[in-house]
């Protein structure tokens, strides 16, 4: 057995300690220690974009991330999205749209749309396929996450920074 | 909002499951957590085709923190039975090897034995000090090369299972099974043809790449009971492969289906439950096993590769006379190639009197193949497709009027028998030709050296009836929780919550649908076949007729009249002189007075006429490179009536692309050794945002008359006209057609530099 190292870190604004191994990911952290199993794990080597979060204020694939890196870091993750007021516009245009069939690729996608608004938030069509091509979706073929995502923009304008 | 009289069907309310979906609350299989939780890991062959001849445990097992390891040796001997999964059979014998592999590795990825451990770093540590001795056989990853003398033996003891008149042989063979439809005399047909066009193709190996990796959690209980968490199409039908490979009474599991990251037919057939139970009952503790993304490509079933010949003729009028069909299948390490159903669909969009298919199932060392949306079919497409167009361009015909002349309708018969009852092929035809999209012009290429092109191409799917069950709890705020037993992969608890509503004339919100485990509904076969909203929505319809019969015989017994003064119409109990009347909400009210009314149904309706689909594509192809893009896609489709059409319109989207995808990049590419040389979503090239455009879905209604609102199976049937409508627009661009699939950019450059000598 490995020893586990200290790790302070902030999750969704909130204070937390761990404990973790040095080999384990960011990812597997937070789903089977901390439970936060929102991040899903699609294929643990970067390529499909489900296990997307904010680290901070980047857009990472937290399979990529090593769980002690996040030592005195923050994380924004799905389940901080969501608010006492309601649903995120991203979340909600997401529901509007029927952007979603499977549903596991989804927070991944909210989170990347998330990032992508905060440095352009005016974008095109163009602009948000480029962006997203680090997310896979097999169910949608993409057309409504692209239109939940543009018809979120403006809403978004102000709270996805 | 309403539409053709209707309140409920036909409007786009938010999903029911959506906010748990959209905020991460929403538990798939992985996500399972449990006091005690063991994680666990699969190890598998290196080898594409070896003998196990010994494993050896004990260092493996002397590893702190390893709890359990089996291999086959803890699995009890099936007999010869078949087990029924729903979209297709398998042998149990083989079903239980494909779990842990029993004197013989048949393909790289063949599960070899399980580790249950306190974590899953420890797990895979243990998996390095199992000691395997394998004994390397030569091995087969093709399907033509497989059916030659000589060739590898993958079962010492198969023979070839045929009807055919002199094809039955006492050799060994990779071939289980060949068989033949004929209708009609084709040889005579092709003897006096104006036109004759015949064409080979060979299609690489496909996944159904949804995005979360098979799982299962298991929990053997001292009073041996088993629990099973998993994510599954069937909980019904993963707890009876799990009872049978395990040799217990499927009355000693339950199978709580946890939400599923995608399927496609590929989470049928189970891999990981008997493991994990046995894993689980060794070591008193519950197991979860999850798969890797390279497990996943190299050990589940992807579709098969296939090597087909299509011939068809045409009279000088453009009419089709005769055709034939040589399918080869690869089966992968099992018998059970969809082959069946791809002989079955390959002439099944158009009428022609004189049809033979031929159908061979052939094993190679590859993972057992399993369903793939509209499983078997869309091979063939490609390759008629193909031929039509070129039958079109030869008799100097549009392609869609050349298929309108040719396609099947009300009465045609298809070459395995059944002759269509009421489709809609024409109607998808006759959209697809008024489209803005087929009047519009190609536009110029990009730059010099590229080149455009349009293609369309007819598909068509079945949509199968089989089991399906609810019950019905009314709350007294007029709400009603609504039981279901069909795993939810795209939105089906809302399209059959809408047809619960749309019958008990309440809203689709004021419906609290829930997916339980398979102790808690009646049962329900697989989410597959495009069965669930046509078949589990005719069961929740039953279950609302359920409960309007009986308040209307509460409320006759009220007013003191015969039930036949009574009926229930617009979300209420009324006398059939309107002259007394409860809405459904009061009589919700009273029950806490007059007893709870509790609905229910179990329903095994026929199998409605099927699917058909037209596509349209333009594109541009990088004659330097190979690349192609897609500028423009239009995906048309008989749905008999869309409940919820925004996700109608997704099943379509979702289809095309897997289609495009097929067409263009996807592919197992194997190495000599008989290695798959791309197992990662790096290498094997699925579509991305960037690769497409918008896909254009039209919906058309041609009502199924077997179902109360007339819904068809929408989920499958997009898939199978993608490859050959971009194969007729490659050629129609570059005037060569590619006889390979995928069509990547390697193989066209190869195609054009073939073409130019």
């Amino acid at each position: 057995m490995s020893k586990k190292l200290h790790v302070q870190t902030t999750i969704n604004g909130k204070e937390t300690e761990l404990l973790c191994e040095a080999r384990q990911s960011l990812l597997e952290v937070l789903r089977d220690d901390l439970r936060l199993t929102g991040a899903k794990e699609g294929c643990n080597n970067g390529n499909c974009g489900a296990c997307n979060l904010m680290l901070d204020g980047r857009l990472v694939n937290s399979c990529l991330v090593m769980a002690p890196e996040i030592d005195g870091r923050k994380i924004e993750t799905i389940e901080g999205m969501a608010s006492a007021q309601g649903l995120h516009p991203l979340q909600q245009k997401f529901l509007e749209h029927a952007a979603l069939q499977c549903g596991i690729c989804t927070p991944g996608f909210i989170l990347a749309a998330k990032a992508m608004l905060a440095k352009n938030p005016t974008p095109s069509e163009g602009d948000v396929r480029h962006w997203h091509a680090g997310n896979l979706c097999r169910c949608t073929g993409y057309d409504k996450i692209i239109r939940a995502v543009l018809d979120a923009a403006p809403a978004c304008a102000g709270k996805c920074s | 909002m309403s539409t053709n009289g209707f309140k409920v069907i036909g409007t786009r309310p938010i999903r029911h499951d959506g906010v748990d979906k959209v905020t991460g609350r929403a538990l798939y299989g992985a996500d399972i957590q449990m006091q005690g939780l063991l994680h666990g890991r699969v190890l598998r062959s290196p080898h594409a085709h070896a003998r196990i001849v010994k494993i050896d445990v004990s260092k493996a097992a002397a590893l702190p923190g390893v709890e359990a390891i089996t291999t086959s040796a803890d699995l009890l001997e099936p007999g010869d039975r078949m087990a029924e999964l729903g979209e297709g059979a398998v042998k149990l014998a083989d079903l239980s090897a494909n779990c842990l592999a029993r004197e013989k590795v048949l393909y790289r990825g063949h599960a070899v034995a399980a580790v249950a451990a306190a974590n899953p770093h420890v797990a895979e540590e243990a998996l390095k000090l199992i000691e395997v001795q394998y004994e390397v056989l030569p091995a087969v990853t093709d399907v033509v090369e497989a059916m030659k003398p000589g060739a590898p033996i993958l079962d010492s003891e198969l023979r070839t299972e045929t009807q055919i008149p002199g094809a039955k042989s006492d050799g060994q063979t990779n071939v289980a099974k060949r068989f033949q439809f004929l209708l009609g005399d084709p040889d005579k047909a092709f003897a006096s043809a104006a036109f004759v066009i015949e064409r080979e193709v060979h299609t690489a190996t496909v996944h159904q790449g949804y995005i979360e990796p098979q799982n299962a959690t298991a929990l053997w209980s001292a009073d041996g009971s088993l629990a099973v968490w998993t994510s599954t199409q069937g909980s019904f039908t993963a707890r009876a492969q799990t009872a049978e490979v395990l040799g217990i009474p499927q009355s000693k599991i339950k199978v709580v289906p946890m939400e599923i990251g995608g399927g496609f037919g590929g989470k049928i057939r189970i891999y990981l439950e008997p493991v994990a139970a046995i894993l689980s009952k060794k070591a008193g503790k519950p197991v979860k096993l999850t798969m890797s993304r390279s497990d996943v490509f190299e050990a589940t079933g992807p579709t098969p590769g296939s090597y087909i010949r299509v011939k068809l003729a045409a009279d000088a009028s453009g009419r089709l006379v005769g055709a034939d069909a040589y399918l080869a299948y690869e089966a992968g390490a099992y018998p059970g190639s969809p082959v069946g159903m791809g002989a079955m669909c390959v002439f099944a969009c158009y009428d022609i009197p004189n049809m033979r298919v031929e159908g061979l199932d052939v094993l190679v060392n590859k993972p057992a193949t399993s369903a793939y949306r509209a499983p078997g079919a869309t091979n063939a497409a490609f390759v008629v497709e193909g031929v039509i167009d070129e039958l079109a361009r030869r008799t100097k015909t549009d392609p869609l009027d050349f298929r309108i002349k040719n396609g099947a309708k009300e009465g045609t018969r298809r070459v395995d028998g059944p002759t269509f009852p009421r489709v809609g092929l024409m109607e998808t035809l006759e959209a697809a030709k008024k489209h803005p999209h087929y009047a519009s012009p190609l536009g110029k290429p990009s730059h010099p050296a590229a080149k455009r092109g349009r293609g369309v191409a007819s598909g068509f799917w079945f949509n199968i009836g089989l089991k399906s069950s609810c019950t019905a709890n009314v709350n007294t705020d007029g709400t009603v929780s609504l039981i279901e037993g069909s795993t939810d992969i795209g939105g089906t608890r809302t399209s059959i919550a809408m047809q619960f509503a749309e019958t008990l004339g309440i809203r689709s919100e004021d419906v609290k649908p829930a997916v339980v485990d398979t102790d808690s509904v009646g049962y329900t076969d697989v989410t597959g076949g495009s069965r669930t909203t046509y078949a589990t929505g005719i069961a929740a319809v039953e279950t609302a007729k359920d409960i309007q019969r009986q308040l209307i015989a509460r409320a006759a017994q009220q007013w003191k009249l015969a039930e036949s003064e009574v009926e229930y119409k617009d979300g209420g109990v009324q006398t059939k002189d309107g002259s007394k009347r409860n809405t459904f909400q009061e009589l919700a009210v009273k029950q806490a007075h007059n007893g709870f009314i509790v609905g229910r149904a179990s329903v095994d309706p026929p199998w409605p006429g099927g699917a058909f689909a037209t596509h349209i594509v333009d594109l541009e192809i990088d004659t330097e490179t190979g690349k192609t893009t897609v500028l423009r896609y239009t995906a048309i489709q008989d749905c008999g009536r869309a409940i919820h059409p925004s996700y109608v319109e997704g099943q379509i989207q979702g289809g095309a692309v897997q289609g495009i995808g097929w067409g263009l990049n996807e592919e197992y590419v194997y190495n000599a050794k008989g290695e798959m040389a791309n197992a990662s979503f790096l290498d094997y090239r699925m579509p991305t945002s960037l690769d497409l455009p918008m896909i254009d879905a039209v919906i058309i209604e041609v009502p199924d008359p077997n179902h109360p609102f007339g819904v068809r199976g929408v989920g499958e049937v997009p898939i199978v006209p993608p490859p050959g409508a971009l194969g007729n627009a490659m050629f129609d661009a570059l005037g060569t057609r590619i006889n390979v699939l995928p069509m990547s950019p390697g193989r066209v450059v190869k195609a054009l530099q073939k073409a130019n000598k």
